[in-house]
C-alpha cells in the first residue's frame, strides 16, 4: 500500500517534469557519491540569457471613451447616502434637465458611470455602482430620455472623486456621474 | 528511471516524524527574517531542514538554496535549520551527525553551474539525516530567466518527497498594482518575485484569474471607459474581447474544463450571472433575480456555483446549480459575506465577512464550521493554491495594500514580494504542466 502510494507519487513527479518546457535532465540516478548527470539539451546552445518558460508578454492598453458637452451650466454628480440606491429630491432639478436635453436631443446619448466608496470587495462594489447607475437611468427614462440614449456603467470604487478614508471622502465617491458621448 | 526504495521514507513516517520534532512554534531565525514569515499558534508539525547554500550560487543571480527555503518556510510545514559553516553539494555524501546535533530531519544541498551557452546547471540532493539515507536528487538546465523556476521546481521535489503531496511553489500568481495613475497586471512566482508585467494601462484593471490550464487571464479592465472582459494568453500577449456588452461586464469565473466562463453582465439592467463560451458568442442567463448577483466561482468538479447576492437584504453567498436555477444560502453570520473562492479540493471556502472589518474566513463545508483566520481588518479577493493548503489574499498592513499567504488554519503567514504601489487582485494560478 505505501509501496504504491509512492510508486505513484513518483511518477506524478517524473510526469510532471517530463511535461515542462525547461529543459530537465533526467533525475540524478544512483545513490549520491557517484552522481553523473550530465546537462542534456545541448541543441538549445545560444539560449542561455534568453526568454525562459515564465516569459511574459507585455501589452499596453490605450484610454478610451470622450467627454463632449451637455446641457450647460447644469451639474453632473448626483451622491448617494451610505448604502442607498435612491436618487435624492434635491438631484431631481439635475435629472430633469439632463432628461430635457436628452429629449430635445435625440442623437445625443450618455454614459451614467456609478460608484462607491472604497470599502467591501471591488466585485460588489461595483454591482452597487451599477445599481445606482440604474436608478439613475431609470429617473432620466421617466422624465423624457429613452433608454436607448442612455448606457448605465459602474465603476465600483476604481475612480474615487476624492482620496482618503474618511466618512467625508467615502460621501463625496458615493455618486453617479452623467457623461455626454 | 530509478528511485530509492519506497521503504526507505514514507509521508506518513515523515509526518510523525515531524509531529515528534516540531514541539511549538518555532522563532524563525533573524537570517531568515526578510521572508517576513509570520508563525502563530502552537502544536504545529513542522519538519526541520536544512538547506545549505548551494556551490556557485553565490556567482549565479540568485540564490537558489535561499528561494528553496523562503517557498518552505511559507508552506507552513518546514522550519529551517541553520547550515551556517557546512559546506556540500549533490555530490556529497554529508556527516550526519552534525546535522542530527542541530536537529535537522532533512537535509539538501547542490549546484549552480554556468555553462559556456550561458545557461545554468542547477542538481541538487536530498537527505534523510535521521536515517542517513539518499533520498534523490534531480538536474535541470535552464536559461538564466529560468533559475528561480529551477528553484522553485527543487522545493516542489522536497515537498513532495517529504509530506507525499505536490507542492505548489512553481506556480505562477497573477496581481494588479497601481502607482500613481499607473495600473499593471503582473505574473509573478509563487513568492511574489521575478514579476513581469502582462498589461499596463492608465486605467483600472480588476478580477484577474487564471485559466485551468496555466496559459490566460480572464479579466477586467476599465479602457474602454467601462467594465469590459478580455480573454489574455499571458505567453504571447494575444488578447480578446469576452464580453463588451451594453453595461458592465465584470466577476469572470473559468469552468474547470476551461470551456466558458461565469460573468456578471448587467445588459438586461441589473447585475446577473450568465455563462459564455471562452470562444465568445451569445452568453446564457443563470440567474432571475431583482437583485444584485455576482462575484460567481465554480465548484472543483464544475457542477456548482457559489456566488454573492443581496436577495435576502444584504450580500450573503449562495450556490446554485452550475445550469441555474434554485440558489441555497451558504453564509448566514453577519450581513455582509462576499468573494468566495472553493478550495481546488472542494473541503473549503474562503470568503471575506464584514466582522468589524473585512476578515478573511475559511468554511469547512462538510461541517459548516467557520474559522477567521487573519487579524488584518481589510483583507480582500482569497484565492487558493493549487494543492489547497495556502490561500493568497490582499490586505492592508501598515497604510499600505499587501499581498499574504496564509495556510487554511492561519497559523503560518507570509507576506508577498511584490512591484511597488498598491498591490491588490491576486489570483493563484494552476499547477503547471
Amino acid at each position: 500500500m505505501v509501496k504504491r502510494y509512492f510508486m505513484v507519487a513518483a511518477l506524478a513527479l517524473v510526469l510532471a517534469g517530463c511535461g515542462s518546457n525547461v529543459k530537465l535532465d533526467p533525475p540524478i540516478q544512483g545513490t549520491g557519491t557517484d552522481a553523473t548527470a550530465t546537462g542534456q539539451g545541448a541543441g538549445q546552445a545560444g539560449v542561455g540569457q534568453g526568454a525562459g518558460q515564465s516569459t511574459v508578454t507585455q501589452v499596453q492598453a490605450g484610454s478610451g471613451g470622450v467627454d463632449s458637452a451637455g446641457p450647460a451650466g447644469v451639474g453632473r454628480v448626483i451622491y448617494f447616502d451610505f448604502d442607498s440606491f435612491t436618487v435624492k429630491p434635491t438631484y431631481q432639478a439635475i435629472v430633469d434637465q439632463h432628461a430635457r436635453f436628452l429629449q430635445a436631443n435625440r442623437g445625443r446619448t450618455v454614459a451614467v458611470e456609478g460608484h462607491t466608496d472604497e470599502r467591501g470587495s471591488r466585485e460588489y462594489n461595483l454591482a452597487l455602482g451599477q445599481k445606482r447607475a440604474e436608478a439613475v437611468r431609470r429617473a432620466l427614462t421617466l422624465v423624457g430620455a429613452t433608454d436607448a440614449q442612455i448606457e448605465a456603467v459602474s465603476f465600483g470604487e476604481e475612480k474615487p472623486a476624492v482620496a482618503g478614508s474618511s466618512e467625508d471622502a467615502y460621501a463625496q465617491n458615493r455618486r453617479v456621474e452623467i457623461r455626454y458621448r | 528511471m530509478k528511485f530509492d526504495s519506497p521503504r526507505r521514507n514514507t509521508p506518513s513516517s515523515w509526518q510523525r516524524r515531524g509531529l515528534v520534532a516540531a514541539l511549538a512554534a518555532a522563532p524563525f531565525s533573524p537570517a531568515f527574517a526578510q521572508f517576513r514569515v509570520e508563525v502563530s499558534g502552537v502544536g504545529l508539525t513542522q519538519l526541520p531542514i536544512a538547506l545549505v547554500p548551494f556551490r556557485g550560487e553565490d556567482a549565479s543571480p540568485q540564490k537558489i538554496s535561499a528561494i528553496i527555503r523562503a517557498d518552505l518556510e511559507r508552506s507552513g510545514q518546514f522550519r529551517p535549520v541553520d547550515s551556517a559553516g557546512q559546506a556540500m553539494d549533490e555530490t556529497s555524501r554529508p556527516d550526519m551527525s552534525v546535522w542530527r546535533q542541530r536537529a535537522a530531519d532533512a537535509l539538501a544541498g547542490g549546484s549552480a553551474t554556468r555553462l559556456a551557452d550561458g545557461r545554468y546547471d542547477v542538481r541538487f540532493r536530498l537527505w534523510d539525516v535521521v536515517k542517513g539515507q539518499d533520498l534523490g536528487g534531480q538536474g535541470y538546465v535552464v536559461p538564466q530567466a529560468d533559475l528561480r523556476l529551477a528553484a522553485h521546481k527543487i522545493a516542489d521535489y522536497i515537498y513532495e518527497k517529504l509530506t507525499g503531496e505536490k507542492g505548489i511553489f512553481s506556480t505562477r500568481l497573477a496581481y494588479v498594482t497601481k502607482a500613481g495613475d499607473r495600473y499593471t497586471l503582473w505574473v509573478a512566482d509563487s513568492d511574489g518575485e521575478n514579476a513581469q508585467a502582462a498589461l499596463g494601462s492608465p486605467e483600472p484593471i480588476i478580477s484577474p484569474t487564471w485559466s485551468p490550464n496555466g496559459s490566460q487571464l480572464a479579466y477586467v479592465s476599465f479602457e474602454s471607459r467601462k467594465p469590459v472582459i478580455y480573454l489574455h494568453d499571458v505567453a504571447s500577449g494575444r488578447r480578446r474581447l469576452l464580453a463588451n456588452f451594453r453595461g458592465s461586464n465584470s466577476a469572470p469565473a473559468w469552468s474547470p474544463d476551461g470551456r466558458s466562463l461565469a460573468v456578471t453582465l448587467s445588459r438586461d439592467g441589473g447585475s446577473q450571472i450568465y455563462l459564455i463560451s471562452a470562444s465568445g458568442g451569445e452568453p446564457r442567463r443563470l440567474t432571475q433575480s431583482q437583485s444584485i448577483d455576482t462575484e460567481p466561482t465554480f465548484s472543483p468538479d464544475g457542477g456548482t456555483i457559489y456566488f454573492v447576492s443581496d436577495r435576502g437584504g444584504a450580500p450573503q453567498i449562495y450556490r446554485m446549480s452550475a445550469s441555474g436555477g434554485a440558489a441555497q444560502r451558504v453564509t448566514f453570520n453577519g450581513a455582509y459575506n462576499v468573494s468566495p473562492s472553493v478550495s481546488p479540493d472542494g473541503r473549503y471556502l474562503a470568503y471575506v465577512s464584514r466582522t468589524g472589518g473585512y476578515k478573511l474566513q475559511v468554511m469547512e463545508l462538510a461541517s459548516g464550521n467557520v474559522t477567521a483566520v487573519t487579524d488584518t481588518a481589510e483583507d480582500e479577493n482569497p484565492s487558493f493554491a493549487p494543492n489547497s493548503r495556502l490561500i493568497v489574499y490582499a490586505t492592508r498592513q501598515g497604510g499600505r495594500e499587501a499581498l499574504m499567504t496564509t495556510t487554511v488554519d492561519g497559523k503560518i503567514k507570509a507576506r508577498l514580494a511584490g512591484k511597488g504601489g498598491d498591490i491588490r487582485e491576486p489570483s493563484w494560478g494552476p499547477f503547471q504542466r
